[in-house]
């Protein structure tokens, strides 16, 4: 059992870390008072974008190509979400529709650029991130060996990022106002600060973390981009609601989901779990989440604004 | 006289959602010519593609068929003020209820074709439902709890079809249902030469006609779009709110499941997995675009998939990739949802003409545009 856990954990982590990252980014955006369903789409143009910018430059600029492919990734998703930004802050649309549109001009346009460019609409990288065990940390007992081995640098990118965010939204006055523009906006507007403005980073931080969740799936544990990133952007969303709008909940969450899907990936190859289907490990984090929706719809915690336009 | 000229002069549904089909394609032609094909060529093939022969206009009505029941699904949960977004899932469920009938079930051609559909409406209707019913009873977003319920669909087809249906040759799909088994029938195939023209078109004509009578004629109907136009002032006259959310779903639901029944036992006839049916969404702008009006899901419907089926040839004879036409759907959608942008741009570009033709009258012409809130 134990050596299962060991083996399993780098997997768990290397996908909760997309889901966080694109999580955190709903969050940014509820709490400013945007839904984003359009996360989904947002990964995948991340998620193109960087293997696009990988496979040119490779060739040249070797391993160095992986950060400029995740920044690249990072700043084409914020681009795009300006769109759903524009729709639904601007012109007051319907976020939910914006935010399928999004999803669907995502979906469309990047295997349609993706077959333009490679004839195939897959696009392989040609080198991925080199797990590496984390000197000394790796060494201590029960914990070295499940975090801190076999891990990607950019699990701890991603985790510095996850921390850095939980101080902006909740230990600045930024932060305070950001957060209030998803609950109150007309104070925030009252006190002399633009809501509109705050709206547009928290939906830009959205796209930028989901565009760097979709290049994290791409050089971690894909090597290749496929078109689809499966429903993760959905999944972040359902984490997000889970987690119950807060950042230590959306950890958690994602997390869990991570671990839920590594083991319905693996549950066929280990005796000790292939007594339970498959399904049920691939299903949970949805049935979980209609059922967290179900406990807590009394007392929601989501923002209050989300979704209204000002 | 002045008034039919004030009426001419209006924005309105219509060219709005005119406006925004123009912007679409010229966003796809923008996009043909980045990649230097010529966008002429392109549109060219691409309605030819869907429109040249009989047979291919048998497989454009066959790709309609399904988008408009689906169209029809959303646009009827719009109208009860929910945002069906998990037509995918209950596509699914309702297509592999079929598919399993199809499968498993031998019975007189008329008597197993009432199985066959009461089978898809059912499914397609439990997976409706739950999210109807977790709206009503515990106030749960329906976009949220239908998008879940797309996915816990798309697994529980991911692992039932390889366990129980699977074909001779592939694991990730079902075994072919027999033609006699399925929606086509000889003489459709024989008028439309050998398209997938399916039975699925005269029951997605008959769900338009039925949900405009229940829409305009019925008593169901009339509360349904009281729900939708405000669900204080319905609770308010007495009418039973949450029933109505679960009573709208179910039907949306089931609509959806139609729309699987026509694709997996008519257009396909096999199920493949690890696939959330793109037409799920598709019918979003198939809603959209027809303003959640039945007869207007019929035509885009028709539209889209004329733009759906000519793809597949436009590929073979451009270098255009056939994701170009779900791009322009894409497109279109978020024109819709932009579509104050064309109202404001038609009521200014009407404004300035009604001031040229009548300038003795400005006064009263120019009432503000009032501010979309």
């Amino acid at each position: 059992m134990w050596n299962t856990l060991v083996s399993i954990f780098p997997y768990a982590i290397a996908y909760t870390i997309p889901m966080l990252m694109t999580s955190l980014g709903g969050l940014y955006s509820e709490r400013s008072g945007v839904t984003n369903l359009g996360l989904e789409g947002l990964m995948l143009v991340g998620y193109f974008a960087s293997a696009i910018t990988i496979k040119m430059s490779e060739a040249t600029l070797g391993i160095n190509a992986l950060p400029i492919g995740l920044l690249v990734g990072v700043a084409a998703g914020a681009i795009f979400s300006l769109l759903h930004a524009f729709a639904s802050i601007n012109l007051k649309a319907d976020q939910v529709i914006s935010g399928t549109a999004i999803n669907m001009l995502a979906a469309a346009l990047t295997v349609y650029l993706a077959r333009t460019i490679s004839g195939s609409g897959n696009v392989r990288i040609m080198m991925g991130i080199v797990r590496k065990n984390i000197p000394f940390l790796s060494k201590i007992p029960i914990i070295g060996p499940l975090f801190f081995s076999q891990s990607y640098w950019t699990t701890w990118v991603c985790l510095a990022i996850w921390g850095l965010s939980w101080i902006l939204l909740y230990k600045t006055s930024f932060g305070l106002r950001l957060r209030a523009c998803g609950e109150h906006p007309s104070a925030v507007a009252s006190a002399g600060i633009s809501v509109h403005k705050m709206r547009y980073f928290g939906v830009a931080m959205s796209g930028a973390l989901a565009g760097l969740g979709g290049a994290v799936i791409l050089i971690t544990y894909s090597g290749e981009f496929n078109g689809t990133v499966a429903g993760l952007g959905f999944l972040s969303i359902a984490a997000l609601i889970f987690g119950q709008w807060k950042p230590l909940g959306i950890l958690g969450a994602t997390f869990f989901f991570g671990i839920a899907t590594t083991i319905a990936n693996v549950s066929q190859v280990i005796p000790s779990l292939q007594v339970i289907p498959p399904v049920f490990f691939k299903i949970f984090p949805y049935v979980a989440t209609l059922l967290a929706l179900v406990l807590f719809s009394k007392n929601s915690a989501a923002p209050k604004a989300s979704g209204e336009p000002f | 006289m002045k008034s039919l000229k004030k009426r001419e002069l209006q924005s309105n549904a219509f060219l709005v959602a005119v406006s925004a089909v123009v912007l679409g394609l010229i966003a796809g032609a923008l996009l043909m010519a980045v990649i230097g094909s010529n966008p002429f060529a392109g549109f060219w093939y691409l309605f030819r593609g869907s429109l040249m022969n009989i047979e291919r206009i048998g497989n454009t009505l066959a790709t309609a068929t399904t988008l408009m029941l689906v169209g029809l699904s959303v646009a009827f949960a719009f109208r009860t003020g929910l945002f069906n977004i998990g037509a995918s899932g209950q596509m699914l469920v309702g297509g592999l209820c079929a598919t399993i009938v199809a499968h498993k079930v031998f019975l007189p051609r008329p008597l197993f074709l009432a199985v066959l559909i009461g089978s898809a409406l059912a499914g397609g209707a439990l997976w409706g439902v739950i999210p109807g019913f977790l709206k009503a009873k515990f106030n749960v977003h329906e976009v949220v709890a239908t998008i879940m319920m797309n996915w816990i669909a798309y697994w529980s087809v991911y692992y039932f079809v390889p366990a129980y249906l699977k074909g001779p040759s592939l694991e990730t799909e079902s075994a072919s249902i027999a033609v006699s088994q399925s929606l086509r029938t000889g003489w459709l195939t024989n008028l439309f030469n050998g398209s997938y023209m399916n039975l699925g078109f005269f029951i997605a004509i008959i769900s338009v006609i039925l949900i405009k009578f229940i829409l305009d004629k019925t008593t169901l109907g009339f509360s349904l779009k009281a729900v939708g136009a405000n669900r204080f002032c319905a609770e308010y006259a007495g009418i039973k709110v949450n029933r109505n959310v679960v009573i709208s779903m179910m039907i949306a639901g089931g609509l959806a499941g139609l729309a699987g029944l026509s694709f997996y036992t008519g257009y396909s006839r096999n199920m493949q997995i690890g696939v959330l049916p793109s037409q799920g969404f598709d019918g979003i702008a198939v809603a959209l675009l027809g303003a959640s009006n039945p007869i207007g899901v019929f035509f885009s419907a028709l539209f889209f998939g004329v733009l759906q089926s000519g793809k597949g040839f436009m590929n073979a004879m451009t270098s255009v990739p056939p994701e170009i036409a779900d791009t322009i759907i894409a497109v279109i959608i978020y024109f819709t949802a932009t579509s104050v942008l064309f109202k404001r741009f038609w009521d200014a570009v009407f404004k300035r003409r009604n001031n040229r033709v009548n300038p003795q009258e400005k006064s009263v012409e120019t009432t503000p545009v009032k501010e979309e809130k």
